[in-house]
C-alpha cells in the first residue's frame, strides 16, 4: 500500500480540530517556511516538486507562482478555487470537510510564499457545511497564532477569508471566480491579462485548486526532491481521485501518479472492480469535461500498453484514443449505462451552466442539448451525429473561457467512440426507450490498426 | 516609435497597443474583421461575439509561434512582426461561418417588419459570412416586449447579448439601471424590476444596439430606412456634454427620426442627448449641413441615384440570337 501524503491521517479520530491536527504533526511546514526559509526559497521547493495544478488543465504549480508579478507598493493576493463543481469530481469537499487544517496550513505556506498579506478561499454556495467547518479551522488557528499578525513570531501577517458563492459552475473559472469574488456578476474576464498580472481588484493574484494548496504541505515538509520522488515521469506525487459511478466501493482515494488503470479499477484497495458483478463498458477518467473512452480503449492506449493514472498517460493518443486527467472525478460506467442519456445529462448540465457571456458557447450548448434529447427520445435522424460533431467543433476554440471545450469534447468523444450507438438509437427508435443498447464491442480487445502503406 | 503588423499580407504600421481589430481598420477593405459587440467608442466592449476571429500566423517577432486558437481581433493587441491571416484563411471563415449560424439560432426572421432592417448589423454580417440555410430546427427563444423608458422599447427576442448597451449606460449615462439577467440562452437585457431608463442619454442605447432589440418608439413603424433620405445637421444644444451634430431621417418634408452620426462601420462619431433625439422634429429645429454620405453598397442609398453612375448597357449578341431562336420555337405552333 503507497504512502499517503494527504490524507495520512484522515482516520484519526478528531483531526478536524487544531489540537488532533498539531499533534499529528501539523503545521510543521508553517514552522520550517516561515522560521528558516525565504519565500522564493519555498517557490523554488515547489518548482522542484514539479507539483502540477490539481483542478483540470495540470499547469506546474510553481512555474504558475513564478510568474506573479511583484510591482512596489501593490498588494498581492492569494486565491484558492474551492468551487469544486465539476460533476463527478467531490475530493476538495471531502479534504475540507475531514482535514481542514490541511488546506489551512497550505493557506498560510502559500501565501507566504507570493507575499499575499490577504488570502481568500472561494467555496461553492452549496457547500455550506464545510464553509462553517473552514471559518470555526481559522478561528482555532488564529487563536493559537497561526493567523493574524506576526505568525509565529515571525513578522508575517495574514488574514484568511472564506467566501460563499453562489453555485455557479462557472465561477470555477478563476477569472469568472474573480470577478464574483469581487462582487459581480460571474463572467470570465477576456484575457489576457492573466489574473497574474492584473487579477483581484487589479492586483497581481494566484488561483490554485484545494488539492494543489494541500499538496504544497508535504513538499515543503519533506522537500520537492523527495515529493518527486513519488509518481511517474512529469506527473509527480500523489492525487486524490474520487470514483463514482458503477463502482463497488465509490470514494475518495489518494493514488500515487502512475498506478495503472487496471489495478485502480479492480484491486479491492480502491475501487474493488465494478458493482453488482457487471461488466465495464464505458470510463469518464477526470470530470465530465474530458473527452469519455469506451472500456477498451481506457484499459489499454491504441498501442496496446497499459494504461497509467498519470496526466501523460490518460492523455495518450490525444484526442483519437486518449482522455484527460483533468481534475479526477473518475466515472465508471457499467453494461447497463446508455451513452446517448449520459451526454445528453452532460450536455443539459453544460447549456445550463454557460454563462451566456460569448455565442458559440451560449447558442451552441443549447442546440447540442436539443439535438441530443431528441436523439435519446427516438426522434433522432442519422445526420445527426454530424451536425452534433460540427457544432462541437464550432464551440471548441472559439469561446472566452474552457466552458465552450468542456461542453464540446464530451459530444465530440461520444460519437467519435460510440457511433453504433448513437445510430442504434435512430434506427432503432422505438426500442431504444424501452432498453440500452447493452456493452456491445466496446469491451473487446483492441485490434492493431493495420499500417498504413 | 510604432510596430509593424501584417494582416492579409498587407503590412502596416500602427501605434503599439492598437488592437488587430483597429489595425485592419486602418487599412480598410475586405479584410476588416466584422465586429458585432465590439464599439471602439466604448471601453472594455468586445470579445463575446466571436465574429471578429482571426488566425495570428506569427505571434512577434521575438516570438515567432502561432498562437494555438483563433484569436478575438477586437481584444488582441498587435505585437512587432505579428502576422495575421483573416479572410485567407479557411479555418478563420470556416469558425466565422459557425458563429453567424449561432448568432442566428435564437434571433427570429422578422426582418420585414424590423425597423433596424437595412441598417441592421447582423442583416450585413449574415449577407456576408453566413451560410445559405440553418440546420437549427427547434423552437427559439422568445420573451415579451418591454417599454424600458417611454421613448425605448426593448424586443428581446432579438437581442444578440453583444452588452453594448450595458458599456453605454455605464460610461455615457451618469448610472445605468439595466444589465443582464439570468444565464446562458435564457439571459436577458432588462431593468430592475421594471425601472424606467430615464437620463439625458439613454437615446445613445438605441444606436449603438447592433440589432433591433432597442429601438425608437417615436419612429417605430413609420417607415422603412431606404426610404428616408438622411441628412447631416446640427443645432446649437444647451446640454454640454452633447454638441448635436447629428443625422435627420426625411420623409418628404418631414423628419421622421434623429440619430447620431454613423460611420462606414455602424458606429456613432458623437453621442447626442434625448432632447436632440425625441424632441426636436421639425426642419426649423436645426442647421441643415448637407446630405450624409451612405455607402452606395447600403440599401439606405438605394432610392438616392445621384452618386452613382449609371451602368453601362452592351448589346450581348450571343443573347439576342439565343432569344430569337427561342421565340421562333415558341410561336412554331
Amino acid at each position: 500500500m503507497a504512502r499517503k501524503l494527504l490524507l495520512e491521517h484522515i482516520n484519526v479520530p478528531g483531526i478536524n480540530t487544531f489540537d488532533v491536527y498539531r499533534s499529528k504533526g501539523g503545521y510543521a511546514s508553517v514552522e520550517k517556511a516561515l522560521k528558516t526559509m525565504s519565500p522564493d526559497a519555498v517557490v523554488e521547493e515547489v518548482k522542484k516538486s514539479g507539483l502540477r495544478g490539481r483542478g483540470g488543465a495540470g499547469f506546474p504549480t510553481g512555474m504558475k507562482w513564478s510568474f506573479l508579478a511583484k510591482p512596489e507598493g501593490v498588494a498581492r493576493y492569494l486565491v484558492c478555487n474551492a468551487d469544486e463543481s465539476e460533476p463527478g469530481t467531490f475530493k476538495d469537499r471531502y479534504l475540507m470537510t475531514y482535514i481542514p487544517h490541511l488546506l489551512i496550513e497550505g493557506m498560510i505556506v502559500s501565501s507566504f510564499a507570493l507575499g499575499a498579506k490577504v488570502s481568500y478561499i472561494y467555496v461553492r454556495g452549496e457547500m455550506m457545511p464545510q464553509i462553517r467547518i473552514l471559518e470555526k479551522a481559522i478561528a482555532e488557528a488564529k487563536a493559537k497564532g497561526f493567523l493574524g499578525k506576526n505568525i509565529l513570531g515571525s513578522g508575517y501577517d495574514l488574514e484568511l477569508y472564506v467566501q460563499p458563492g453562489g453555485g455557479a459552475y462557472i465561477c470555477g473559472e478563476e477569472t469568472a471566480l474573480l470577478e464574483s469574488l469581487e462582487g459581480k456578476r460571474g463572467n470570465p474576464r477576456i484575457k489576457p491579462p492573466f489574473p497574474a498580472i492584473a487579477g483581484l481588484y487589479g492586483c497581481p493574484t494566484v488561483v490554485n485548486n484545494v488539492e494543489s494548496i494541500a499538496a504544497v504541505v508535504p513538499i515543503i515538509n519533506e522537500g520537492g526532491e523527495e515529493y518527486a520522488k513519488v509518481g511517474i515521469g512529469r506527473s509527480t506525487g500523489t492525487k486524490l481521485i474520487s470514483a463514482g459511478g458503477n463502482v463497488k466501493n465509490p470514494g475518495v482515494y489518494e493514488i500515487d501518479l502512475g498506478l495503472p488503470v487496471e489495478e485502480f479499477l479492480y484491486s479491492d484497495e480502491y475501487c474493488g472492480g465494478i458493482a453488482n458483478g457487471k461488466r465495464l463498458k464505458a470510463v469518464v477518467a477526470g470530470g465530465s469535461s474530458v473527452p469519455i473512452l469506451p472500456a477498451n480503449l481506457f484499459l489499454k492506449t491504441i498501442n496496446n500498453e497499459p494504461r497509467l493514472m498519470s496526466y501523460e498517460s490518460l492523455a495518450d493518443g490525444g484526442f483519437v484514443s486518449g482522455t484527460m486527467m483533468g481534475s479526477g472525478g473518475f466515472i465508471a460506467f457499467d453494461e447497463d449505462q446508455c451513452i446517448v442519456r449520459n451526454t445528453w445529462n452532460f450536455t443539459r448540465f453544460y447549456h445550463h451552466e454557460s454563462c451566456g457571456q460569448c455565442s458559440p458557447c451560449r447558442e451552441g450548448t443549447g442546440w447540442m442539448e436539443k439535438v441530443l434529447h431528441r436523439l435519446e427520445h427516438g426522434h433522432g435522424r442519422l445526420s445527426d451525429m454530424d451536425l452534433l460533431v460540427d457544432v462541437s467543433k464550432k464551440i471548441e476554440g472559439n469561446t472566452i473561457c474552457p466552458l465552450g471545450d468542456a461542453a464540446a469534447w464530451p459530444v465530440a468523444s461520444a460519437i467519435r467512440h460510440f457511433r453504433d450507438e448513437f445510430e442504434w438509437h435512430v434506427t432503432n427508435p422505438s426500442e431504444a426507450v424501452a432498453r440500452n443498447y447493452g456493452i456491445a464491442h466496446y469491451a473487446d480487445p483492441l485490434v492493431k490498426p493495420e499500417a498504413v502503406a | 516609435m510604432s510596430v509593424k503588423v501584417t494582416i492579409d499580407g498587407i503590412a502596416i504600421d500602427v501605434e503599439p497597443g492598437t488592437s488587430i481589430l483597429n489595425a485592419a481598420r486602418q487599412i480598410g477593405g475586405d479584410i476588416v474583421p466584422p465586429a458585432m459587440c465590439y464599439y471602439s467608442k466604448l471601453k472594455d466592449s468586445g470579445g463575446k461575439c466571436r465574429t471578429c476571429l482571426v488566425k495570428v500566423s506569427k505571434g512577434s517577432e521575438k516570438d515567432p509561434r502561432p498562437m494555438p486558437k483563433l484569436v478575438a481581433s477586437c481584444r488582441t493587441t498587435v505585437m512587432d512582426g505579428m502576422e495575421v491571416q483573416n479572410i485567407t484563411s479557411p479555418e478563420v471563415i470556416e469558425a466565422r461561418k459557425g458563429i453567424v449560424e449561432m448568432l442566428l439560432i435564437n434571433h427570429p426572421l422578422d426582418c420585414p417588419i424590423c425597423d433596424q432592417a437595412g441598417e441592421c448589423d447582423l442583416q450585413n454580417l449574415g449577407f456576408e459570412h453566413g451560410a445559405v440555410k440553418t440546420r437549427y430546427e427547434f423552437d427559439r427563444r422568445t420573451f415579451e416586449k418591454i417599454d424600458i423608458g417611454d421613448k425605448i422599447q426593448l424586443h428581446m427576442t432579438r437581442c444578440i447579448l453583444c452588452y453594448r448597451c450595458v458599456f453605454t449606460a455605464d460610461q455615457i449615462t451618469d448610472h445605468r439601471i439595466h444589465g443582464i439577467l439570468n444565464r446562458g440562452d435564457h439571459s436577458e437585457i432588462s431593468t430592475y424590476i421594471t425601472a424606467a431608463v430615464d437620463n439625458d442619454f439613454s437615446g445613445n442605447v438605441i444606436d449603438v444596439c447592433p440589432v433591433g432589440a432597442l429601438t425608437d418608439k417615436t419612429f417605430r413603424f413609420k417607415n422603412r430606412v431606404w426610404f428616408t433620405k438622411p441628412v447631416e445637421a446640427h443645432r446649437d444644444c444647451d446640454h454640454e456634454k452633447c454638441n448635436g451634430k447629428v443625422t435627420l431621417w426625411y420623409k418628404g418634408e418631414e423628419v421622421l427620426r434623429v440619430t447620431a452620426r454613423k460611420d462606414q462601420y455602424g458606429e456613432v462619431e458623437e453621442f447626442i442627448c434625448n432632447t436632440c433625439r425625441f424632441d426636436k422634429k421639425k426642419t426649423s429645429d436645426w442647421v441643415i449641413d448637407g446630405p450624409r454620405k451612405v455607402s452606395h453598397k447600403s440599401v439606405i442609398s438605394s432610392n438616392h441615384y445621384e452618386f452613382i453612375p449609371l451602368p453601362v448597357v452592351k448589346t450581348n449578341p450571343v443573347l439576342i440570337e439565343a432569344n430569337k431562336e427561342q421565340f421562333e420555337r415558341d410561336n412554331r405552333l
